[in-house]
């Protein structure tokens, strides 16, 4: 009886800090979309009334415009070229002897877990020899080097859930080796070449450490903008911004999720 | 090249020399296919990072000497640093602990189907950019903010709290950023527990407690120490809350790095610092492939 009684408050307990952990997760994530809706000339919470003036000002202001349009097209190059690279890459470690995928795998998601700071400074000294600091160039090469390991890692658990035999078996049947990954490998494992993708495209839209120190003047990301905004004042506009911000990655979520429904279904087929 | 190829290959006397010379060109063309990505990642990530390093040995005349690691053992500002980085690195792993356990254990006592909604609630933070959710936390802590004044019309504080800009805020903003990151590998092994032992532990007699404790967290372990080792080493190098929410009073290793090249472009103290910080990580990464297997990142 005292042992069932224990075992009551325990569960009780655990749910408790469980959801209050939720809510710790969540809330703070999503507060800034109601404070983005403000009529008020100041921050608050809650918005006592309702205005789309901090949109306004965001769409309207040439600056914060031309740093979106900077990163928006820094995130579609990033994305474009650590698709296919990724990929290609992730196919060839996959057939590769087990010794050179264990060192290539280390190697490849080096970026990852190496403190970005580093690569920061480390690609802005580079770029101050080679003229690239403050240009379009400069942001895409660093951003795709960050994304390379999400394409690798997510293409790469696809390709292990894809039976093999099936390209060997077109290409015994007489396709060449890229016919066969064009048109049998490549269809299996799309859903994991589109997450992969929208990884890509929310690593280099996301970026702050790098962009910091290597994107400015015309070529200033938003990232960085609004990092150094923040470090001056609470501006109500990047509230707006990051509402704009939060609905990117919550699609980006979305659509990753529908896709691995979608295999799923397809497996179970 | 196709097996047709290598059964004509079959009928002449060099068969084993052919398919040796098809087999080292297969191996080439995947290597040759995976080259463009690891060449990208070198070039990007490494060879500077190698680059810097090699600059910390030299000192501001151009010559070769180990002054700038001197002075990190000398200098009373960076051990401040260095104390100031452990602590906060150690106290968010801490309760990033505290926190992400009970979580990820009531996950695996939930259905799966309200497991992977409760998910949700882990992973759009986990995707929502860093900067959006340290301005979010600026704006909650602030003197004014929602937290404070509630606490006060509640009566229990008479005074507002110094939640932002110092050491508190920068903790309370690094624990939410760093959350997911142990919560994730946790929830993975967890689900993959078998829950069977726990209940035969119990039906040979040991209490629900006593069957956690010696039956479910060891078998948890590999996960929680993942988890442990990926928030430490991202902790370690943390820039951006800090510098939003330390309002400049709280100086870790990454905006040390960074205020070194940008305000003093002292590149030599910089790289230093910069080595140091490698080599911490180096030797986290290189704990958690020993226990964990960095390999399992590339299964699902």
């Amino acid at each position: 009886m005292e042992q069932v009684g224990q075992r009551k408050i325990d569960g009780l307990w655990l749910t408790v800090v469980g959801i209050a952990v939720l809510f710790f997760l969540i809330l703070p994530t999503l507060i800034v979309i109601p404070m983005s809706f403000s009529g008020a000339s100041f921050l608050e919470f809650p918005p006592t009334s309702f205005s789309f003036r901090w949109y306004a000002a965001y769409f309207t202001s040439p600056e914060w415009m031309s740093a979106t349009k900077t990163s928006l097209i820094a995130a579609v190059m990033t994305t474009a070229i650590a698709t296919p690279l990724g990929s290609l890459c992730a196919y060839g470690l996959h057939c590769s002897a087990p010794r050179i995928r264990n060192i290539a795998q280390i190697l490849v998601i080096m970026p990852i877990v190496v403190p970005v700071i580093l690569i920061a400074v480390g690609v802005f000294s580079l770029y101050a020899k080679l003229g690239l600091n403050y240009t379009l160039t400069g942001i895409v090469i660093a951003h795709t080097a960050l994304a390379l390991p999400f394409v690798i890692v997510t293409v790469m658990s696809g390709l292990q859930n894809y039976d093999f035999d099936q390209e060997l078996a077109a290409r015994s049947l007489g396709a060449s080796r890229a016919y066969a990954l064009w048109t049998i490998t490549v269809p299996q494992v799309k859903f994991s070449i589109q997450t992969g993708a929208f990884l890509a495209f929310i690593t280099s839209l996301d970026e702050v450490v790098i962009s910091m120190l290597v994107s400015g003047g015309d070529n200033a990301t938003i990232t960085r903008r609004m990092f150094n905004s923040l470090r001056d004042q609470l501006d109500p506009t990047i509230a707006a911004i990051s509402t704009c911000l939060i609905f990117v990655s919550i699609s980006a979520l979305v659509m990753i999720s529908i896709f691995n429904r979608n295999q799923k279904n397809k497996e179970q087929l | 090249m196709n097996i047709s190829e290598g059964n004509a290959g079959a009928k002449t006397f060099h068969n084993a020399s052919i398919l040796k010379a098809e087999d080292r060109r297969e191996r080439l063309t995947f290597l040759g296919l995976s080259m463009p990505a690891v060449l990208a990642i070198l070039i990007v990530v490494f060879l500077p990072i190698f680059w810097l390093s090699s600059l910390s040995f030299y000192n501001a005349a151009g010559e070769l000497s180990t002054e700038n690691y001197a002075r990190i053992f000398e200098s009373a500002l960076y051990r401040r640093t260095f104390v100031v980085t452990f602590q906060i690195s150690i106290a968010v792993t801490v309760i990033c602990i505290l926190l992400g356990y009970p979580l990820c254990y009531l996950l695996t006592k939930v259905k799966d189907r309200t497991a992977a909604i409760l998910m949700i609630f882990v992973l759009v933070p986990f995707w929502t950019s860093v900067l959006v959710r340290t301005y979010a936390w600026l704006v909650l802590l602030q003197r004014n903010g929602i937290i404070n004044s509630s606490l006060m019309s509640l009566g229990i504080i008479e005074e507002p709290l110094q939640l932002a800009h110092n050491l508190t805020g920068s903790i309370i903003g690094m624990v939410h950023i760093m959350l997911p990151f142990l919560i994730l590998p946790l929830y993975a092994t967890m689900r993959n527990i078998d829950t069977d032992l726990v209940r035969a532990a119990v039906g040979l007699g040991s209490s629900p407690r006593g069957a956690f404790w010696r039956v479910f967290f060891p078998m948890s372990l590999p996960g929680l120490f993942a988890g442990i080792v990926l928030v430490f080493i991202l902790s370690l190098g943390f820039f951006v809350t800090p510098a939003l929410l330390g309002g400049g009073r709280v100086q870790m290793l990454a905006q040390r790095i960074e205020s070194t090249i940008t305000i003093y472009s002292n590149w030599g103290a910089a790289s230093a610092l910069g080595v140091v910080l490698l080599l911490l990580a180096l030797v986290m990464i290189w704990l958690m492939n020993r226990v964990f297997g960095l390999d399992k990142l590339f299964m699902r």
